[in-house]
């Protein structure tokens, strides 16, 4: 019979005493088997409390289990590439912050990056390791985010409050760097806009101050989560995918170095001194959630690692030296591109110039914006409550995937 | 007495109240009640858009605690007071904003968080993005900012118990 | 199966560069190469073999991106693919010219899932059109826009 169509027994006769025979039981057995009423596409809509941003996810559920993923971006969508070529260089810079609010330190290190690629000039070595030190904290800033929205989701309201107290530090010390908490614009074509790192601002003494305070604040969050077995067990043995197909998606970042992949541009393709100072990139297999929750943990131990190795070879370099070139505003015609470790990817920027002092084409690839489509292939298999447990874990920013 | 006797009856006993001065009285009694409830039990949509949402959530965590002034954010628009939008509108949003400000019952008001909600922000020449939230839905309170740091949109807030306070002063009994 | 991942020599842009042109004599030539850099210009018509020949047979196994250019009397879409293993950390950028009056070009999405929403986003933007992609439909702007923004042709509000 057709799928729609069922004959319900008349259950007020039998109420009244009519006699149940076994022809009917046996027809309403067998049309209940035939009547697929359990796939259910369930929206979590723009306005959804779990939700990382504005976007919307569509799930097919068959019951408990979601066998298909839709999501929907779009709702933050600015024209941020068409507007980047309405303005002058040293103009992109705020905008630049504002396409990941949450790691706006790096968009702009990458934009500055791209120009000076394309101008053909080098910073300064004080330049490059303000710069990483400037990258670091956003870096341990945005993985403190992602913990206490990780927190907020899943129910562990002590890991938001916990979390966002270690980030007040790390925003303290961007105030005492450039005067901004969030979205710095900081970084300049040619250099960064000014140097705290002399002796009467006391900037470096607060900095190391910070950075011990964090090596034992950071062991504070890490057992407070896992020795939560109700927590951790959340997070093991969910969304797992085989590295072949993280890689073919396009899966960028913790994301990926959890699932097997061995590559971060600051090991790899070292952009701005990375190769002078010593780190470990942490790689796990398991390719779960818990994976991808240790390898963000551990990179934060790896970047206060990396501040206080830059930080003394900025001592090292002394008061003097120079922080910032003078660079011309018009970039002869021609691309150039340039890679950057985003705390949630690879991004990177595609700049096509054209002899003026505006960009002709400026690209941005986002890591988010490939991470999102590759929900359905997260998701599949996964049971309902599991969902805000994956998506938390490739921590989104909707402003870059949209832009 | 039936069902319709009693609606007569009720209706008629309302209309008498409501034009007698029994009204000023009950609003002198109950105004002043209803806005030490209201303006300080401000329940906002757990709703964020952009850079300004990070700050709101600094906001609600320890260093500038907004729970003191009674702020909880609600999941669902029917059990809030507040709309607080917090960054840039885009045409795709445009529609559910007004949507969830629908939802929301009376008396409400709305915030605009920032300077892409207050008036397009840097996104002046977008072709996706609304020049202010007040093109929308009608505003009540401006925090400026780029992005607001929490301590402004708890200024902000504080003001807008002002603004609640004045709002159930004035008399709402049966108005809304 | 794990691939063998390499450490990084400098013959590697050369060894590619010498590898893509003996397989696409003519259609594919290489413009320039930098440390752990090869730039590519290709023919529209061998574009979905040559990266099928970077993903199979050199390991290209991660397309960063496909960005669609507005050069007004032509169109160009540009791709940048990684290698995490054979030759990891180099990155191929193959730009393939478009005229304007056939904008279609063969879809990638097929070889790398990466690749899928970043065609989407310059079909909508551009109105680029690559053939066999499995949903082409507009992703970051409302449904009813029917103009194509990115074009140099669609002036913002304050531009004269």
């Amino acid at each position: 019979m057709a799928q729609n169509e069922c004959q319900i027994p008349d259950t007020i006769a039998i109420a009244q005493g009519a006699e149940v025979t076994k022809e009917m039981v046996d027809q309403y057995n067998a049309q209940s088997g035939q009547m697929d009423m359990d796939k259910m596409w369930i929206i979590m809509g723009p306005q959804h409390p779990f939700s990382h941003g504005l976007w919307t996810l569509k799930i097919c559920a068959d019951g408990e289990i979601v066998t298909d993923a839709d999501p929907i971006v779009g709702y933050l969508h600015r024209g941020w590439e068409k507007e980047a070529e309405n303005r002058t260089y040293p103009k992109i810079i705020p905008m630049a912050d504002r396409l990941c609010y949450a790691a706006s330190m790096t968009y702009t290190h990458l934009f500055c990056m791209t120009c000076e690629k394309a101008l053909g000039i080098e910073v300064p070595e004080k330049a490059k390791y303000i710069r990483i030190v400037a990258d670091e904290i956003n870096r341990l800033q945005s993985h403190l985010m992602w913990l206490a929205a990780v927190g907020t989701d899943l129910g562990n309201y002590t890991a938001f409050l916990w979390a966002s107290r270690e980030r007040e530090y790390w925003m303290d010390m961007n105030i005492r760097l450039c005067g901004a908490r969030l979205t710095t614009n900081y970084p300049r074509i040619g250099g960064v806009r000014n140097d705290v790192f002399d002796e009467s601002t006391r900037f470096l003494r607060d900095l190391y101050r910070c950075c011990d305070h964090f090596d034992k604040s950071i062991w504070e969050l890490i057992n407070l989560i896992d020795n939560n077995s109700t927590f951790t067990s959340r997070m093991i043995g969910n969304g797992i995918i085989s590295r072949e197909r993280c890689a073919n998606l396009g899966i960028t970042g913790p994301a990926a170095r959890g699932t097997g992949i061995d590559y971060d541009i600051r090991r790899d393709d070292p952009y701005d001194n990375y190769d002078k100072v010593d780190f470990e990139v942490p790689v796990l297999t398991t390719g779960d959630s818990y994976a991808r929750y240790m390898v963000r943990m551990e990179e934060m131990i790896q970047s206060v690692k990396i501040i206080r190795q830059a930080a003394k070879k900025i001592e090292a370099l002394g008061e003097k030296a120079p922080y910032r070139l003078k660079v011309p505003s018009k970039i002869p015609a021609g691309r150039t591109f340039c890679k950057l470790e985003d705390p949630r990817g690879e991004s990177m920027m595609y700049l096509v110039s054209d002899g003026s002092d505006q960009p002709y084409r400026l690209k941005v690839r986002s890591p988010i914006f490939v991470n999102v489509s590759s929900s359905k292939d997260l998701l599949e298999g996964c049971r309902i409550a599991d969902v805000p447990v994956i998506m938390a874990m490739i921590d989104m920013c909707l402003g870059e995937t949209d832009r | 007495m039936s069902a319709d006797e009693f609606m007569s009856w009720s209706t008629a006993m309302i209309n008498d109240l409501l034009s007698s001065g029994t009204r000023r009285t009950i609003d002198k009694l109950t105004g002043p009640i209803w806005s030490w409830a209201m303006k300080n039990s401000m329940h906002p949509l757990h709703w964020g858009l952009a850079c300004c949402a990070l700050e709101m959530a600094q906001a609600s965590a320890s260093r500038f605690d907004a729970e003191r002034y009674g702020m909880i954010y609600r999941s669902s628009p029917r059990q809030t007071d507040i709309l607080l939008v917090n960054g840039w509108i885009s045409k795709k949003i445009r529609n559910d904003i007004r949507r969830l400000w629908e939802e929301m019952p009376a008396p409400k008001w709305a915030v605009a968080m920032g300077e892409c909600a207050i008036s397009g922000g840097p996104w002046y020449d977008a072709y996706n993005c609304v020049q202010g939230l007040d093109q929308i839905v009608p505003v009540d309170l401006y925090i400026p900012g780029c992005p607001a740091r929490p301590d402004a949109m708890i200024d902000g807030f504080m003001l807008l118990q002002k603004k609640i306070d004045d709002y159930f002063k004035r008399g709402v009994f049966f108005k809304d | 199966m794990a691939k063998e991942v390499r450490e990084y020599k400098d013959t590697w842009e050369s060894e590619i560069k010498g590898l893509i042109e003996s397989k696409f004599s003519g259609k594919a030539t290489v413009s320039k190469t930098e440390t752990r850099r090869v730039y590519v210009k290709a023919d529209r018509s061998i574009s979905f073999d040559l990266c099928k020949f970077l993903r199979d047979d050199l390991d290209f196994e991660h397309c960063a991106t496909v960005i669609g250019v507005d050069m007004v009397d032509y169109m160009q879409v540009v791709y940048h693919i990684d290698n995490y293993t054979k030759y990891k950390g180099v990155v191929v950028e193959v730009e393939v010219d478009i005229p304007n009056d056939d904008l279609h070009i063969e879809s990638v999405a097929c070889l790398w899932g990466g690749a899928n929403w970043h065609e989407r986003e310059t079909w909508e933007l551009f109105g680029i059109v690559f053939d066999n992609h499995p949903r082409l439909e507009r992703l970051l702007t409302p449904e009813n826009y029917e103009f194509f923004p990115f074009r140099k042709s669609y002036k913002l509000r304050e531009v004269q």
